[in-house]
């Protein structure tokens, strides 16, 4: 997963093997007529009929499944009771599921807010160390970031485990008496923090690695004309290393949201959504609806409100990295 | 002096502090993985395990249907991770090499697709491998799991594509190949560095995958590693150390392909960098 932005057109000219015309050599193949010009789209068949089929297929059946009536009952006995639109208006008029989006909502902002900026930070950083310390850094953030979702989120419970976890342990230790058996996933707020906690350090990798090699790419003569300008550090970081990084942290920061926002597997991992379902976040509570309490048309309609906030959002990531790459499709 | 000898220093320190930020995780679900128990349930923690024991791992892999598990989850990342090679790189030659109607709006469709929120789609799926009959099979995870990584070999091939000089192709066709030969002895041995890494970051995703097979196979012999390690601290309890040992079993080919995926995914930059 990284922002499709390393590639390089190829430098030759873009002739282009035509139909008929071109360069082609005495090959073999007798028509090249008709067959040639169809050849890009049966290279691409197996491609878009896997695609549509397995990804296309599910997603309009989520719509369809949204606007029935799809309980346990039906779904044993394979029943279809069209409801129109019942399950919208009771999802949209439901005091949970606001609760809930406001809550996806906060909690991707805080998430991203925090990864880009300590990202960006460590970033920054990382171009300031010297080599070898540099090297010693990123060995540190490639193993964060190389450690399974579940994984990970096993060894936070056990970090924050109430008896003999090192966290409480350590809190314990320099001062914080009270915390010495702490439980942190018996509130809201408290797992909330180490499913933060858990996004974040597993996010700032990806941020602070890309950004590093992206301040790689600025070429030098900006930063001596600014300073024979007579810009300061500050001067030459605002103007020149940011403007520089614009486009890149942009990207980033929707490529986040987007992550952030459907981040099922840390949430569910670490406390199912509890405790008393408080933690739950969109596509949690689409699971829980769904799947947990077999109202799986209701579900469905969940999953499709979801489904097109993200869908927004992607399109906004999209523009920016189609504009980046204007000249190579 | 005092000032700039702070001013050298601080990165530095910051730059330790973050790195056991980073590794510390890491490295507890190690030392508690080899620590004796006595050590793990110590009132103050033994920070390095100076008795090192397999007695946790030999826990985690005496549970029932462990191998069954480590077999679905190779049969079905393998599989996943080879179909979608097959697939991703006949198309990546067309969208990297060919002029055609509609090629901007495919490559946008992928990308798109790349995108696409499986968390969320987990009822729908779940409804249509019930109807298929497909429930606790590896066969709609291994389908699911290909087109999952699908657009992201598909658009990194392009580039890998890309990047190989025309010029070779079209000397190779002068010499008297085709141009699905040209392909086959061009293009493809020049290609391997780029083959090696997407399918090695389509293996960690279809390892790491989680949400889709907690739905769809929930039977203990069907199950995969991630929901094997989910639950294995409800089903043990507080037996950390066996909870991390399997935690690093699972992690460790995860890890290792990471570092060598790393030195090859920066490799690779650098090849596109000079050659653009």
């Amino acid at each position: 997963m990284t922002v499709q932005k390393t590639e390089r057109p190829p430098s030759g000219p873009t002739e282009v093997q035509t139909l008929d015309g071109g360069p082609r050599p005495t090959g073999p193949r007798r028509s090249p007529g008709r067959l040639a010009g169809l050849t890009p789209y049966l290279l691409l068949a197996p491609a878009i009929i896997a695609t549509l089929l397995l990804l296309g297929w599910p997603l309009v059946n989520n719509g369809i499944l949204s606007f029935q009536n799809l309980n346990m009952r039906q779904f044993i006995l394979h029943l279809t009771e069209w409801n129109g639109i019942d399950n919208y208006k009771e999802v949209l008029s439901s005091e949970d599921f606001w609760r809930v989006t406001g809550r996806s909502v906060a909690f991707t902002a805080v998430n991203v807010v925090l990864i880009m900026m300590l990202g960006t930070m460590v970033g920054l950083l990382l171009a300031r160390l010297g080599r070898k310390m540099r090297t010693f850094l990123l060995v540190g953030l490639v193993l964060a970031w190389a450690m399974p979702v579940v994984a990970a989120s096993t060894v936070y419970q056990w970090l924050f485990a109430q008896r003999f976890g090192v966290v409480n342990w350590v809190l314990a230790k320099i001062g914080f008496e009270s915390m010495a058996d702490h439980d942190w996933l018996a509130t809201q707020y408290s797992t909330f923090f180490v499913v933060l906690l858990l996004i974040v350090w597993m996010s700032i990798p990806f941020v602070a690695i890309n950004l590093y090699a992206a301040t790689t790419t600025i070429p030098k003569e900006l930063y001596e004309a600014a300073s024979l300008d007579g810009a300061g550090a500050w001067k030459q970081f605002t103007q020149v290393t940011l403007p520089y990084l614009r486009p890149f942290l942009y990207a980033t920061t929707f490529l986040e949201i987007i992550w952030v926002f459907k981040a099922f597997v840390q949430v569910f991992t670490i406390n199912e959504g509890g405790p008393d379902r408080l933690t739950e976040i969109l596509p949690v509570y689409a699971y829980i609806e769904g799947m947990g309490n077999q109202h799986f048309g209701m579900g469905a309609a969940i999953a499709l409100l979801t489904i097109l906030i993200l869908l927004a959002i992607t399109s906004f990531y999209l523009r920016i990295v189609l504009k980046q790459e204007e000249d190579e499709l | 002096m005092k000032r700039s000898l702070m001013g050298r220093l601080w990165p530095n320190l910051v730059a330790v502090v973050l790195f056991i930020f980073c590794v510390f995780p890491v490295y507890w679900m190690f030392a508690t993985a080899f620590k004796p128990t006595v050590d793990i349930i110590a009132e103050d923690p033994v920070w390095f395990p100076t008795d090192a024991t397999l007695e946790h791992f030999r826990t985690a892999m005496e549970v029932d249907h462990f191998w069954t598990m480590v077999g679905n989850s190779l049969t079905v990342t393998i599989l996943a991770v080879l179909f979608s090679l097959i697939i991703g790189v006949t198309s990546a030659f067309a969208l990297a090499r060919m002029r055609f109607k509609g090629r901007r709006g495919f490559i946008i469709g992928f990308m798109l697709a790349q995108m696409a929120p499986w968390e969320v789609m987990v009822i729908a799926i779940y409804i249509i491998v019930r109807d298929a009959d497909m429930l606790n099979s590896l066969i709609p995870l291994t389908l699911f799991y290909m087109v999952m990584i699908l657009p992201f070999t598909l658009l990194t091939l392009r580039g890998f594509v890309a990047a190989v000089p025309r010029e070779l192709e079209e000397s190779a066709m002068v010499d008297g190949c085709t141009r699905m030969q040209a392909f086959r002895r061009v293009i493809l041995p020049l290609l391997a560095p780029g083959l090696m890494s997407t399918s090695l970051f389509g293996f960690i995703t279809a390892w790491n995958e989680f949400p889709l097979v907690l739905v769809l196979n929930k039977e203990a012999d069907a199950k995969t590693l991630p929901v094997w390690l989910s639950s294995f601290q409800t089903a043990f309890g507080d037996d950390w150390g066996a909870t991390m040992a399997a935690a690093s079993l699972f992690a460790i080919p995860i890890l290792i392909l990471f570092v060598f995926l790393q030195r090859r995914a920066v490799a690779g930059l650098t090849d596109g960098a000079v050659k653009g």
